[in-house]
Order: structure tokens, then sequence, then C-alpha cells
């Protein structure tokens, strides 16, 4: 996500630090590609100019013309002001002391919200509550029916009305069955609607003030271009949103409406969708995005993955295991699997520092297949012994797994590397390894 | 022709937004006695925020710029008619190609595709509706086997435009569904056959091949199949609708786009950046949620509903 500005402003970003000395002209220059990259990037004209602006000034500012890394102090301007604007700190969700907690999804069509209704309801489980879904959306043929096979799909509830005309009817009905489900949180959602139809955005105050939402989340597509801002602004006015929630970002949207809405509406952005599973929402870190845009990687977003695609007991079983030098290749087998419960490859070099732009090859994915492949075709005994494996058995295992020998010569060598190393990571030489102790040490061909 | 006037009313009435947006900041360059470099700039703000995108606009720039020293240009209404003029020139451009009319095999296949949310089982119905009335017999492939309750909506079209509907199974192959279509409609004598896909974001390379995969396999059911591959682009989109139709079309070798949402609120400027960059003719655009709301796409009847003062 975010690939292509954040390629831009690191572009831009290397300019400016191979300087010693930053003139007025260096300046005005890398500031004007700045704004061109924002603009590309579908920021909100306004924001752009306002963005530009105070960058400028602070970055012709006697502090940094003085310093001794006057780029470096320019790109801190740039990534404090971005953070800024997209709305400096997360702020987590509170449920209300009377439940249930409701939450109100809207938006235009097509934004994703019966999706991201779903997936909400899937979060707030993971959060320990149990959500109620309700079907509130009775102009899109089939609407109801999908939210219906959505809940099915997680567990959870949905109230529906085939063939019901009224939304706030729905609702309330929702309320009245509540307990019934013992639901402590209730989604709700509605139909998409444009912000200027009259009509539609009286009904919607109408089941605002019905239902009365703890939140009121705005569902707004990450490639939405320059209307981003007027969409939001008109759903604030007509039902005062709490937050939004971006989707799609899983594409290559450049989230320009991610960066304008927070600015100009002043409403942050709460969740993110990044992918069409329904536990693909996750929440919004200003800061972390800021730190990603410029290439800075996102470690804490990478931990933060880890540890729910990664379960305890095997970090503790794998530390005992790299302590005694016992770590095997069926250790290795089950260390991959989790690793790809990560998300794709390509998304997690990304969260690295300094491994964004120095690009993947392509065939990561692939490779990882590979080498599954390869153990998969390994009896259990050469998995545990791995020395067992001759010429005999290696040209078996290349058979069996569709690969050449040379492809089960080079894991095999790979391996052993790994084992060595981790070795000295125990025996006390690499300090700072300790925390990465969890961490699945992939190395992909 | 009294319903195509008509539907330029709608269609005025639609683009209205983008019009008094885009000519709302014109008019305010244009009221400008002189062609200065705040003039200019002033200028290349007001595109840019109608979402024609940068390049577009630093494109409009230049050809003002050309055109004001070969003195073609004044200010004040000489830049207003010389920019339209410009922008006309490229949306004339792009549609150009999409002179050769289509030829009409039978059944004639056509595949919809696009990101999610675009709008593709919507449009696909309003379209189903258009052919309908346009007499012939049409065949609606509900074929988006991925998103929950896609079938049931494109069943439910199916029966609003009083077309046939072939469903697929929720998570079966779609590719398969396609096929099976294609085939069904040939023994049945269908004029044409409409087919629906799941909605995939463009940068998902696997769910591209599936799209490539339904691509060759319909060519199996029928040579020449599908003969048309529109993509539905959301007016709304900003600068990525660009990467939308460049990876759609390398993948699939588009033959022509659907814009969608173009009422009330979308800039549309996305039109003119798309034409622009890409020689992809725009077929048909939908102004609204009514059944009646899309029509075939018309660069005379769009420039004149987006620039023209009643």
């Amino acid at each position: 996500m975010f690939e292509s500005l954040s390629a831009k402003l690191d572009g831009i970003f290397s300019q400016l630090r191979g300087r010693g000395k930053l003139t007025e002209a260096n300046i005005k220059e890398a500031t004007r590609e700045i704004r061109l990259a924002l603009l590309e990037a579908d920021v909100n004209f306004q924001v752009v100019k306002g963005f530009v602006q105070r960058v400028r000034e602070q970055a012709l500012g006697q502090e940094v013309m003085r310093s001794l890394t006057p780029g470096q102090q320019v790109v801190k301007i740039v990534r404090d002001e971005l953070t800024t604007l997209m709305g400096s700190q997360h702020t987590p969700l509170t449920m209300a002391s009377q439940p249930p907690t409701t939450f109100l999804l809207v938006g235009l069509q097509g934004s994703g919200k019966t999706t991201s209704a779903a997936k909400l309801a899937r979060k707030l489980q993971d959060m320990g509550r149990r959500p109620l879904l309700v079907a509130a959306d009775v102009y899109r043929p089939a609407a109801m029916e999908q939210l219906r096979l959505l809940g099915e799909q997680i567990q959870t509830p949905v109230v529906v009305r085939q063939g019901s005309r009224d939304p706030v009817d729905i609702c309330r009905q929702a309320f009245e069955e509540a307990p019934q489900h013992q639901a402590d949180a209730i989604v709700i959602d509605t139909a998409g609607r444009l912000q200027i139809d009259e009509t539609l955005m009286q009904e919607l105050a109408e089941i605002k003030t019905a239902t009365n939402p703890r939140y009121t989340f705005l569902v707004v597509d990450a490639m939405t271009g320059q209307e981003a801002v007027n969409v939001a602004t008109a759903f604030n006015q007509a039902v005062s949103i709490e937050g939004v929630i971006l989707t799609k970002l899983d594409g290559d949207a450049r989230g320009g409406a991610a960066l304008s809405i927070q600015a100009v509406v002043g409403k942050p952005i709460q969740f993110v969708g990044v992918g069409e599973k329904l536990d693909a929402l996750e929440a919004f870190h200003p800061e972390r995005m800021a730190s990603r845009l410029l290439g800075m990687g996102d470690v804490l977003t990478l931990i933060e993955r880890a540890e729910q695609a990664i379960d305890p007991e095997s970090v503790a079983d794998l530390e005992s295991k790299m302590r005694q030098a016992s770590f095997t290749l069926e250790d290795f087998q089950s260390q991959l699997r989790q690793v790809k419960q990560m998300g794709p490859l390509e998304n997690l070099m990304e969260l690295i520092p300094g491994l964004k732009g120095a690009k993947l090859p392509v065939a990561g994915e692939k490779d990882l297949k590979k080498v599954e492949a390869i153990i998969g075709s390994m009896t259990l005994v050469e998995r545990r012994n791995p020395a067992l494996i001759n010429g005999n058995r290696r040209k078996r295992i290349a058979l069996g797994s569709g690969t050449r020998v040379e492809d089960v010569n080079r894991l095999l060598k790979q391996f052993g590397q790994m084992r060595k190393l981790m070795k000295s990571m125990v025996t006390g030489k690499g300090k700072s390894h300790r925390k990465w102790a969890g961490m699945p040490m992939v190395r992909p061909f | 022709m009294a319903s195509g006037s008509g539907f330029f009313q709608r269609l005025r009435s639609g683009l209205q937004k983008t019009r008094q947006s885009l000519m709302g900041s014109l008019e305010a360059v244009f009221s400008r006695k002189r062609l200065d470099i705040d003039t200019l700039e002033e200028l290349e703000e007001a595109l840019i925020l109608a979402d024609l995108g940068a390049r577009t606009a630093d494109k409009v720039l230049q050809e003002v710029n050309v055109r004001v020293k070969n003195r073609t240009i004044e200010a004040g209404d000489g830049l207003r008619d010389g920019v339209i003029d410009i922008l006309r020139d490229i949306m004339t451009g792009a549609m150009l190609s999409a002179a050769e009319t289509i030829a009409q095999p039978r059944p004639w296949v056509l595949m919809m595709v696009g990101v999610n949310g675009v709008g593709k089982t919507t449009t696909l119905g309003k379209l189903a509706h258009h052919f309908h009335q346009q007499g012939g017999k049409s065949l609606l492939v509900a074929a988006d086997t991925f998103r929950a309750a896609a079938i049931e909506q494109a069943a439910i079209w199916s029966e609003r435009a009083g077309v046939d509907v072939i469903k697929g199974q929720p998570g079966g192959d779609a590719a398969a569904v396609a096929f099976d279509a294609v085939q069904a409609a040939c023994a049945r004598r269908m004029d044409r056959v409409l087919i629906d896909t799941a909605g995939r974001l463009h940068t998902k390379a696997p769910l591209m091949e599936e799209l490539k995969k339904m691509q060759r396999v319909l060519g199996r059911a029928l040579p020449d199949a599908p003969h048309d591959i529109w993509l539905v682009l959301d007016a709304t989109t900003g600068q990525n609708g660009l990467a939308q139709v460049r990876q759609f079309h390398e993948s699939l070798g588009l033959t022509g786009l659907v814009l969608t949402k173009l009422d009330g609120t979308s800039k549309g400027g996305i039109v003119i950046n798309v034409a622009q960059e890409f020689q992809l003719p725009i077929r048909y655009i939908g102004v609204g949620e009514g059944v009646d709301d899309l029509r075939p796409f018309d660069v005379a009847e769009f420039t004149a509903a987006l620039f023209d003062k009643v």
C-alpha cells in the first residue's frame, strides 16, 4: 500500500540527504516535488497547499539551515507534519458503560460497508464481545442476504427482515432481539447513498436518532479521489461521524484520502481494510503509517502480526530447542506455516526498516512453496536428522518435490548455517538478537 | 428523439456538480483580465481539483501556453473557449479509436470486470435491461462466485430486466460457469451473453490470472469469445483509476470502459484523465440509480453537458 507515494518521497529525500548544505533553492525544489507527489496520491488540494507551506517555512528556519545534517532535518519535519496530518495518535475503541455498544456504518455505494460490518464484528469478537449484525440496507438487491452469509461465516447472529422497506424499524427490532442473543455490541450496516441525496441522508439521520450509536463510522474507499473530503464533510454534517474506516488499502491506492480526511474534517481513521478475508481489518496508527510512507518501515505492526500468527507456546518451545541446538527441519516447517499466516511475504518485507525498496525477488512466495515441498518430501526421520540425507535420498526428495537436486542441496546448506547462527545467538554472542528469538527465521533462497 | 433529449437532461443534472465545481473555479480564472503566472496556477488548481490529475493538468497548461504564444488564446472568454477546446480534443482523440462499430456476432459475449464495489453487477443489470428493450435475447451470467450474495443480486436484476440468468454456485469455478453459459447461449440461440465477474483489486496477480483463465476458457466455448471485455470504473475514483485501467488492460486487453456513479458528486475529471493516458473508448456511463440511467457514451453530449452554459 502507498508504494508509489513513498517511493516518490524516498527519491526526493535521498537527494536532500546527500547534501551537506541546503540552499533556499534546494528546498523550494524539494517542496515542489513533494507537492506533486502528494497531488498524484489524491491528497486534497487545499491540504497539500497548507502542508507544503508549513514544511517550507520550517525547513527554511534557522535551526535547519545551521544544522550539520539539514537533509535529515527536513525529512524529520516532513514526517512530523505527515503524522499530524493523519491525526497524531491512535485512539482505541471504548465500550459503552451500558451495553450494547452500537456501531453505525455509513458511506457511499460500493465503499465496502457490508464487508466492513462483518470485519468489525469479527474484530469485536476478538476483543471478547458478542456482536450482533443488523442488515439495514433495504435498497441494494441481495444486500441483506450478503450480510446474512457473512454473519454465518463468522458465527455471528444477523438481524434480517427480508422485504422490509423501513431501516429504522429493522434497527428497533434488532435492539429488542439483542438480549436474546446476549449481544453486547451491535453493528448496523446501512445502504450506500450519495451525500447530496437529501431524502436518503434524512433517513440516515433518523436511523442515527433511533439507535443512538456510540460510534458512527464513515466507510471510505481508499481509491477515492479529490471527492473524499467533500463526502466526509457532508456525512459529518448530516450524522456527525466519530471516525473513518478506510477500505481496499491492499491495492496500490496511494491513500491520499487517508491524509486528507483527518486534516479537513478532523475525524480520525479508526480502521483500515487490508484484504478480502474477514480478519483483514487493522487498527490505524498514524505515526506508524507516516513512517511507512517515508520508507522507514513499521516494526511495531510486524511484531503485532507475529504475535497474532505465532502461538506463544511454540515460541517458548523454539527457544529451548535453539538453546539445545536441537532445532530440526520439522520445526522449520512449522515455522514456515506460521510465517505464511502473517500475510504475503511482500507485505511483510515493507514493514521491515531498510528492506523497503530493496525489492524482494518476485519469486519470494514461490520459493517458500518450494522449501515447503522439499521438506514435505522428506521422511520424518530425515527431517529430524538431516545428516542422514545422502545423495540417493537427495535425488528421491528432489523427484518427490518436483525440484532439482541443487535446490535440495541449497536448502540443506542454508539450514546448516541457520543452525550454527542460532547456536551462536543463544550462547550469548548476539545480544541484540534476543528479542528476535521468537521471530521465525526464514531465509528463502 | 424524445428519450434522447430526456437523457441529456438527466446527464446535465447528473453532471451538475461536476460542472459547477469545475466551471465554478474555472470561471474565477477566466474572469481575470490578464494571463499571468497566477492565473495559470489557479487554472492548474481547478483542473487538479476536478481529478484531472497533475499530469493531464500539466498537459492542458502547456497547450494553453502554446496557444497563448501563437496568440490564439487571450485572457477572459478566449481562455475559457481555449481550455474547453483542449479538453474536448483530448476526449475526442480517445474516442476516435472507438469509431469502428462493434461487429455483431451471435451470440455476442461480454465480460464485465473491475475492482470491488465499482458497480459491476448493477451496471450489468441495467445493461441487460437496455439490451432487452432493444430487442433480441440476452443472457445474464452470474459468475461472481466469490462475494456473498452476488449471485442473488444478479438474479434479482435479471428478473427486473426480464432476461434469462445462469447462476454459478457460491465458491464454484467462475470460468466453468461462464463456459457452460456460452454453450447454453449457443444452444438457445441467444443474441448476447453478459458475464458478471467477481470484483478484484488489480494488484492481486492470482486473481487477475483467474480472469485470464475465464478469457481463455470462453475462447474454447466459442471462437473469438469474449468479444468484448469492459472495465467498470467508479467516477469517484481518483488517480488510482489510471492504475486500474493500466493493470486490467495489460492483463486482459480491454475493449472499453464503463463509467459509473457519475451523478451528483463525482468529479468526472478521471474521464478526461483516462482519455489522455489510454486510447480506450468509454462505452456507457451511469448517471443515476434508476434502471434507465445507463446510456451509451457520446463525447459531444458529454462535453456539452459538462461545459455548455444553458
